[in-house]
C-alpha cells in the first residue's frame, strides 16, 4: 500500500496530542513541560514537511527549517531561566511560581 | 513500496512511542534520552519523505545540541524529581479529556479535508521524486535568494536566545577580581598619582 500524506498528518497528530498530554500530566515539571514543547514543535515541522514534500514546494520545508531555529533558542532560553529559578529558589515546581504576580 | 510501507510504520511506530515515553517517564533523564530517540526515528521520517537535509539539520541541531542541553540541565539541577510527579494521576483525567478532544478535532479536520479531495489519501507516493536537483540544492537555491532576509532574521534570533542565557545564568562572584578596561584606560596620571607632604617622622597613613 501507497503511504501518502494522510499517514504523516496521523503521525504529526499524535505526536502533538501526546505533547499536549504531557503539559497536562506533568504540570509541576517545567523540565518535561519543555520538552513536551518540542515533541509539540517536532508534531509540526512533520506537518509543514510532509506538505512541502506533497506539494511539491520546497519552501515549507524553509518554514520547517525556522521553526527549528526558534525551538532551539526557546530550549536555550528556557532553561537558562529554568536554571536561574532553580538558584533563586532551590525548586523547580512551577506551580508555586508566583513571585511576580502583583 | 512494500519496504517503504515497513519502514514507515517502523519508524512512525518508533517515533509515537518514544514521544508517549518521554512525558510518562518516572525520571527526567529518561525523558530526555526517550526524546533523542524520538527525534532519530522523526529524522528517518524525513528521510523517507525526501527532505534530507532537514532530517540531518534534525539530528544535528536536536540530538547534538538542544537534547545534551537538556541533558546537562537536567543533571546538573539537584532537585527530587519524585517529588514533582505528585499530581500526575490526578491530572490524569483532564489530561486525557483534552488530549482526546484535540486528537478528536485533528481527525474531523483532516478526514473532512480529505473528503473534500483536496488532500488525498494517497494522491502520490512519498519518496522524493525524480527531480534532477538535491533536496539540499533545491534549498539553498531559495534559501539564499527569495529568504535570505529571513534567514539572516533566524540568525538574529540565535544571537538574542545566546546574548538572553548568558546575560540569565551570568553570576559576578563578589570576591573575584576582574579587568575592568574602561577604568583602566579612564585613568590619567591626574587621577593615578597623589601627591603628599609628610611630616617628619609621622610617615603616610591611608
Amino acid at each position: 500500500m501507497t503511504i501518502g500524506l494522510a499517514h504523516y498528518l496521523a503521525v504529526a497528530a499524535i505526536l502533538f496530542t501526546i505533547g499536549v498530554f504531557g503539559i497536562f500530566v506533568n504540570r509541576k515539571n517545567v523540565i518535561v513541560i519543555l520538552m513536551s514543547i518540542e515533541l509539540i514543535l517536532l508534531a509540526v515541522n512533520i506537518n509543514l514537511v510532509a506538505f512541502s514534500v506533497y506539494l511539491g514546494n520546497v519552501v515549507g520545508q524553509i518554514f520547517a527549517m525556522f521553526v527549528l531555529t526558534v525551538a532551539a533558542a526557546e530550549a536555550a532560553v528556557g532553561l537558562a531561566i529554568l536554571v536561574t529559578f532553580f538558584r533563586n529558589r532551590g525548586d523547580i515546581a512551577v506551580d508555586d511560581a508566583s513571585m511576580m504576580k502583583g | 513500496m512494500a519496504l517503504q510501507a515497513i519502514a514507515f510504520y517502523l519508524l512512525a511506530a518508533v517515533t509515537v512511542a518514544s514521544g508517549f515515553c518521554v512525558v510518562s517517564a518516572r525520571n527526567p533523564v529518561h525523558s530526555v534520552l526517550w526524546l533523542i530517540l524520538a527525534f532519530f526515528s522523526a529524522a528517518g521520517l524525513f528521510v523517507l519523505m525526501g527532505a534530507e537535509f532537514l532530517a540531518m539539520l534534525l539530528v544535528v541541531v536536536y540530538v547534538g545540541a538542544v537534547a545534551v542541553l537538556f541533558l546537562f540541565v537536567v543533571m546538573m539541577l539537584d532537585v527530587d524529581f519524585a517529588a514533582l510527579r505528585q499530581g500526575f494521576a490526578r491530572y490524569m483525567p483532564v489530561g486525557l479529556l483534552i488530549a482526546g478532544f484535540l486528537a478528536a478535532e485533528m481527525v474531523l479536520v483532516s478526514s473532512t479535508v480529505a473528503a473534500r479531495g483536496a488532500a488525498g489519501a494517497n494522491a502520490i507516493p512519498m519518496a522524493s521524486g525524480g527531480a534532477d536537483v538535491t533536496n539540499a540544492e533545491a534549498i539553498g537555491r531559495v534559501l539564499y535568494t527569495d529568504y535570505v532576509y529571513f534567514f539572516q532574521a533566524a540568525g538574529l534570533v540565535l544571537l538574542v536566545a545566546m546574548i538572553g542565557a548568558i546575560v540569565l545564568t551570568l553570576r559576578h562572584k563578589p570576591g573575584v577580581k576582574r579587568q575592568s578596561v574602561m577604568e583602566q584606560m579612564r585613568r590619567t596620571p591626574a587621577t593615578g598619582m597623589k601627591l603628599a607632604n609628610p611630616k617628619p617622622g609621622e610617615g603616610i597613613g591611608e
